[in-house]
């Protein structure tokens, strides 16, 4: 099991899922409803590493992190 | 980099930052201070920020920094910041001023686009986040 984090503005409890790839991970929150229209403008975070690449391999007990859009200061 | 509850006390950071490096021969300080504007109704603006990915993305500054014989320090405020009171400060101390004006302008820029930080209007006492001044980070849609 993967855990999600949805960081701040998207109000959306911790989801445990299990995924191999971050391919797998995607897959499953474009069927979820309330996170679907997200995606398109978030980043995403690897055991707080910033990632590009949706075929990284997961482990179980990795922390992916879902950044919205940001605005500092 | 440092992070505080509330407000942020500008004079009181100022002069620990001078203090800091008052023997380094640094030639130039330049301070960029942000300050909350009284408008759209806004009692404060209020910030959640993912400490973490913050932490990473300053020292990716600090070291780039160090290569142009440079510093750069960061605070900013979590929590709601009223009107009129400070929620961020960042400032570069360079041996001369040319490159602590280019840095400061890269370095602030830069926080505005990547800086894990996301933004509230308070109005009525209610959180509204701040989507229409907020910007994907890099790297953005992946999963979508």
């Amino acid at each position: 099991m993967v855990r999600v984090e949805f960081l701040g503005p998207i109000s959306q409890e911790v989801l445990e899922l299990e995924a191999k790839t971050l391919a797998d991970v995607a897959i499953q929150l474009q069927n979820i409803e309330t996170i679907a229209p997200w995606l398109a403008k978030c980043a995403v975070a690897v055991n707080d590493q910033m990632t590009a690449d949706l075929s990284m391999v997961l482990k179980s007990g990795d922390k992916i992190s879902i950044l919205p859009p940001v605005c500092g200061g | 980099m440092e992070l505080y509850h509330g407000s942020l006390d500008v004079e009181t950071i100022f002069s620990k930052w001078l203090n800091e490096e008052n023997n380094s021969n640094y030639g130039a300080y330049i301070p960029f201070v942000g300050t909350i504007r009284a408008e759209d109704g806004i009692e404060a603006l209020s910030f959640d920020i993912y400490e973490p990915i913050l932490e990473q993305w300053f020292q990716g500054w600090v070291k780039r920094a160090e290569k142009l014989g440079a510093k750069v320090k960061m605070a900013h405020a979590i929590g709601d910041v009223p009107v009129h009171t400070s929620s961020y400060i960042s400032a570069v101390f360079s041996p001369k001023r040319r490159v602590a004006l280019e840095l400061i302008d890269e370095f602030v820029e830069d926080f505005k686009a990547n800086a894990p930080i996301w933004k509230y209007d308070v109005k009525d006492g209610k959180r509204i986040y701040a989507e229409d001044r907020s910007t994907p980070m890099s790297g953005s849609g992946l999963l979508a």
